[in-house]
């Protein structure tokens, strides 16, 4: 009676189309009703309702997995209809953790055995989708069965489960491959295209295992017309050549006749890629791919183009000739309208770029960066910039050219990468002397131009620029104008944090004008009018233009801006032309000395091995457990409280410096007892591990910016620097190539590039399949000397452990290695024998002769 | 292994059908389905015109005719480790997910063989065949693809059972 009056699922689909607002709720009644129907007992109500559900959760995303028992009722049903509805149900929404998987194994063992092939066909589609181990080792049997079929339907649809199953539960192999291997033997297309189907993923997983079957495969490699199989069958070829370099030979061969004689372009493409990436060694073959992949690069259908560039950028590591006799047509795919035809274009120009062409090339691409869309000038951008810097820039010989180049890219309107070229800009600043004058006039460019301040991906750019004319100062023409650009009023839309470095810039800058008239008036007698007109101009400028900035709200760029305010009040007296120099009160002279010598220490590039480098002293204990010294440190370290705080309480994390202080806080120990004792533990932790804290006060704020709070970095710092620069300067180049500063690994790449993908395969399952397919081919062949009937107390001569040795829970659950006779039951939970492990990889699978 | 997924969407981006052969949940089915069609369907806004010779292989009969397919852009799209090959017929959207190592070129083949299968049982194939019959559909799919690997290319085998069952019914 419920019959009548349930919606069929054509009913719900139409009814949905009809709905145009209130989807969610035409669902969730939907959803109410299967609910109801799905618990009656009349099947054909079950099945209608399940059918239902399963088109909600593949369309609209309904969970369905609380229907699995009844979709395991439903399945259970005699009529045909009936099952392929749930066991479509099942294959959607069962995954391993489906409470009721356990049930399902009957079932499914009785469609396998049964002898309606579709109720078979049905079985097998779904153990093929949600096969887990145990199903696997439960019907493993009845798969074995099924390979043997007399049906090719059956038969085919086996071969296509038999992968899943050796995938969940490898000790399959020995009991399913002879029968599979026999398959290959077919006449039959079906099944030959599915049997070589699982040869080819096997053959991905593990080459070497599948290696002694190699001459069935040559065998159909060279008889078959159907494109299908032969392009998996080159996908085999291609795994087993690698691991087998004499078999390219006797491959080469049949490969170069299909690439010359069909017209299938998929299979050309499958003959090329395999020749190139495996077979690279055989000339002939090789040049026959790379004629055919011209052939593809000047076809105008873009999918052509785009597997021609890609097969050439696999042959490019070992055969760049290709690449440079098609570089024209390359270059042309750089203008393609498809996005991925352009980007491969432009990794293929990046791997011809040599000492000779970078320029070249960059000019080519420059062109076309300004052309493009934004996306790919970036890309043009990021890849010109990581292949150049490659190896402390190894490809670059005119360093003025590339700097000038840097600059250009920044005026490349959609640049994006200010990073990048920052950071090349203080790179090259470090480790190339020779290109700093350059970099100067570059760097002074950027800054005077006011249109880059606006654009916020060049700031990166800028602060490097900035940076650069500070610490290079002494190379720059025309100080004074340096320093207008770095106060223009615009620089307000800067960033707080690069405001800071251009003041600390415009810092030096004055530092050095500074001394260099000092030092002219103490050599001359009497300085000129002009030269104190211009320092008095100089100075005068920098503080209108830094004095707002005083009251800036960001404590960086405040504290820096009243630090160059301070040092103009101080120095304006001296600049004053009576001045004697030679007077005790010319402090601003002293302090300017002092300055120059401080900012003339060159900052340079530190290995990152440095540290290692440097030689333990001796007598210093690295080793020891530093517990002890709370004995002696703990009256001295307590725990810092904000309001009782004192100068003479520092606490500074350098042991030295430690017993300095120790002498002077114990006098003033006494006095200085916090008021209130702490019982945090945050506070007990400082007590005893204060001396790893870092110092919690500020500095004295009238240091002026002088770094003596710190000299342990420095020196160690200028200690490291010496020791590597020296023995490491690179030989002049003979087209006298300026000094580039190299350390050992001291830059890793910082651009990655984007090709790295690896599969993911669990290694343990992995192992253990090949190991088995090993073995089951060696027991082949060793079986068909022998009779087959043997009784299983001889066994294998290759023992072997299986993955359980990985997986120890399982190891009560092993079944009988080697079957007695076909079509005899293995299942059950026999305990087998301890198998002792041979060293599997050791032993030399064999080539059958006729390959050789 | 082989292929990972199938998909088929119309151009406002519902799915029509979608078949796994893997184990992914739900959500992460409607994000990945979310992702990938809104690349493909970003590529192909910019086709002006779609004219369409095609090239398809006769693999069964062993004979072999060409037609060349002229897109306006690649088929082509990377999508995290794997990629997706894709092809668009009047409104819908065929996709598929593969490895890396996949032959792209068979895959663009296949798609178009599964075109021609389900024209060939349905006549005259549109979307509103595949959503009414989408168990058929999903049927035809299962004769074709075992467990990622292309098992069947021959049009007349794969429909066969259908037929037979459909008679039977």
């Amino acid at each position: 009676m419920d019959n009548l009056f349930q919606r069929s699922l054509e009913d719900l689909i139409k009814g949905f189309r009809l709905q145009l607002l209130g989807e969610s709720s035409f669902i969730s009644r939907a959803l109410e009703e299967i609910r109801r129907e799905v618990k009656a007992t009349d099947l054909s109500t079950k099945s209608t309702a399940l059918h239902k559900l399963s088109y909600l959760a593949a369309i609209h995303g309904v969970d369905m997995s609380w229907a699995a028992f009844h979709a395991l009722e439903v399945v259970s049903s005699s009529r045909f209809h009936h099952k392929r509805i749930g066991y479509q149900a099942i294959t959607q929404s069962f995954h391993d953790q489906t409470s009721v998987l356990l049930l399902i194994t009957n079932q499914l063992r009785k469609d396998l055995n049964s002898v309606n092939e579709y109720e078979v066909s049905l079985a097998l589609e779904c153990l093929s989708r949600i096969g887990t181990r145990d199903l696997a080792r439960d019907l493993s049997p009845e798969v074995f069965t099924l390979l043997g079929s007399s049906k090719s339907f059956v038969r085919k649809k086996a071969t296509g489960v038999v992968l899943r199953v050796f995938d969940k539960y490898p000790d399959a192999v020995k009991v399913c491959f002879k029968r599979l291997v026999e398959n290959l033997e077919t006449s039959d297309p079906q099944i030959l295209s599915a049997v070589v189907g699982v040869f080819c993923e096997l053959a991905s997983k593990d080459p070497t295992s599948c290696l002694p079957l190699a001459p069935e495969f040559f065998k159909i490699l060279v008889d078959s017309r159907n494109n299908w199989v032969l392009i998996k069958l080159l996908k085999i070829f291609s795994k087993l050549a690698s691991v087998e370099p004499r078999l390219g030979r006797k491959v080469a061969e049949p490969i170069c006749e299909h690439m010359k004689r069909t017209v299938a372009k998929s299979l050309v493409f499958e003959c090329v890629r395999t020749v190139v990436s495996s077979l690279s060694d055989h000339e002939a073959a090789v040049e026959l791919a790379v004629a055919k992949i011209r052939e593809f690069l000047v076809e105008d259908d873009p999918n052509l183009k785009y597997l021609g560039l890609h097969a050439l950028s696999i042959a490019a590591p070992k055969h760049l000739w290709a690449v440079l006799e098609n570089k024209e047509a390359v270059v042309k795919a750089l203008s393609d309208e498809d996005p991925n035809v352009k980007l491969e274009a432009l990794h293929l120009l990046m791997a011809m770029v040599t000492e000779d062409n970078v320029s070249e090339i960059s000019r080519i691409l420059m062109n076309y960066a300004l052309k493009s869309d934004p996306l790919f000038c970036n890309e043009i951008i990021i890849s010109v910039l990581s292949v150049c810097s490659r190896n402390a820039y190894e490809i670059i010989v005119d360093f003025d050219w590339y700097v000038s180049l840097l600059g250009e890219m920044a005026r490349i309107p959609h640049c994006q990468r200010g990073e990048e070229i920052e950071h090349q800009l203080i790179d090259i600043g470090m480790r190339v002397r020779d290109a700093r004058p350059q970099l100067v006039r570059v760097s002074w460019a950027l800054l005077i131009d006011p249109a880059l301040l606006g654009n916020m991906f060049l700031h990166p750019i800028l602060s490097a620029a900035s940076w650069v004319s500070g610490e290079y100062v002494e190379f720059s023409k025309n100080p004074y104008e340096l320093v207008e650009a770095l106060v223009q009023p615009r620089t307000d839309l800067l960033p707080p944090y690069i405001r800071a470095i251009y003041i600390h810039s415009v810092f030096k800058v004055l530092v050095f004008c500074l001394g260099s008239y000092f030092s002219a008036q103490e050599s001359s007698s009497g300085s000129s009018s002009t030269v104190y007109e211009s320092i008095l101009n100089l100075v005068n400028v920098i503080e209108i233009g830094v004095w707002p900035l005083s009251g800036a709200y960001d404590v960086e760029v405040q504290e820096r801006a009243k630090n160059v305010l301070g040092f103009i009040g101080m120095a304006k007296q001296d600049i004053a032309k009576n001045v004697n120099l030679q007077d005790n009160d010319a402090e601003a002279c002293r302090v300017t000395a002092f300055m120059e010598d401080m900012f003339s220490e060159e900052l340079g590039p530190i290995s990152a091995n440095a540290q290692e480098k440097v030689c333990v002293p001796d007598g210093l204990e690295l080793e020891e457990n530093l517990g002890d010294l709370e004995e002696i440190c703990g009256k001295f370290l307590k725990p810092v409280e904000s309001d009782s705080v004192s100068c003479t309480d520092k606490i500074s994390f350098s042991v030295s410096k430690l017993r300095i202080r120790d002498q002077q806080e114990a006098s003033s120990s006494s006095t200085s007892l916090p008021a209130k004792a702490s019982s945090s533990l945050l506070a007990e932790h400082r007590k005893r591990h204060g001396m790893y804290y870092l110092t919690s006060e500020k500095n004295d704020p009238d240091s002026n910016g002088t770094p003596k709070d710190y000299p342990p970095a420095n020196d160690l710092a200028s200690e490291i620097l010496l020791d590597p620069l020296d023995p490491k300067r690179k030989a002049k180049h003979r087209k006298s190539r300026p000094v580039v500063v190299k350390l050992d690994e001291g830059g890793e790449s910082r651009i990655t590039t984007s090709q790295a993908k690896t599969k993911q395969e669990s290694v343990t399952d992995d192992e253990s399949l090949s190991r088995a397919i090993q073995s089951a081919l060696l027991v082949n062949k060793k079986g068909k000397e022998r009779e087959k009937c043997e009784g299983n107390s001889n066994l294998v001569v290759q023992e072997e452990e299986t993955s359980r040795i990985e997986k120890p829970q399982n190891s009560e659950k092993k079944k009988k290695k080697k079957k007695k006779k076909n079509g005899e039951r293995t299942s059950g939970k026999h305990r087998s024998r301890r198998r002792s492990e041979v060293a599997s990889s050791s032993e030399q699978v064999e080539i059958p002769d006729l390959l050789l | 292994m082989g292929i990972r997924f199938i998909l088929m969407v119309n151009k406002q981006g519902q799915t029509r059908l979608a078949q796994y052969y893997e184990w992914l949940t739900l959500e992460e089915r409607r994000a990945l389905e979310g992702e990938i069609v809104r690349k493909c369907l970003a590529r192909n806004d910019q086709q002006i015109r779609f004219e369409l010779m095609f090239e398809f292989l006769c693999s069964y009969a062993g004979v072999l005719a060409g037609w060349l397919a002229l897109n306006e852009q690649c088929s082509f799209v990377e999508h995290r480790n794997y990629k997706i090959v894709y092809r668009r017929y009047a409104s819908l959207f065929f996709m598929v997910g593969v490895d890396d190592d996949e032959n792209e070129l068979a895959i663009l083949e296949f798609i178009h063989l599964l075109v021609e299968t389900m024209d060939k049982h349905f006549g005259n194939v549109c979307e509103l065949d595949i959503m009414f019959h989408l168990e058929k559909a999903h049927f035809m799919l299962e004769e074709m693809v075992m467990n990622g690997c292309i098992v069947e290319t021959s049009k007349a085998n794969i429909l066969s059972p259908i037929q037979l069952m459909d008679k039977a019914h």
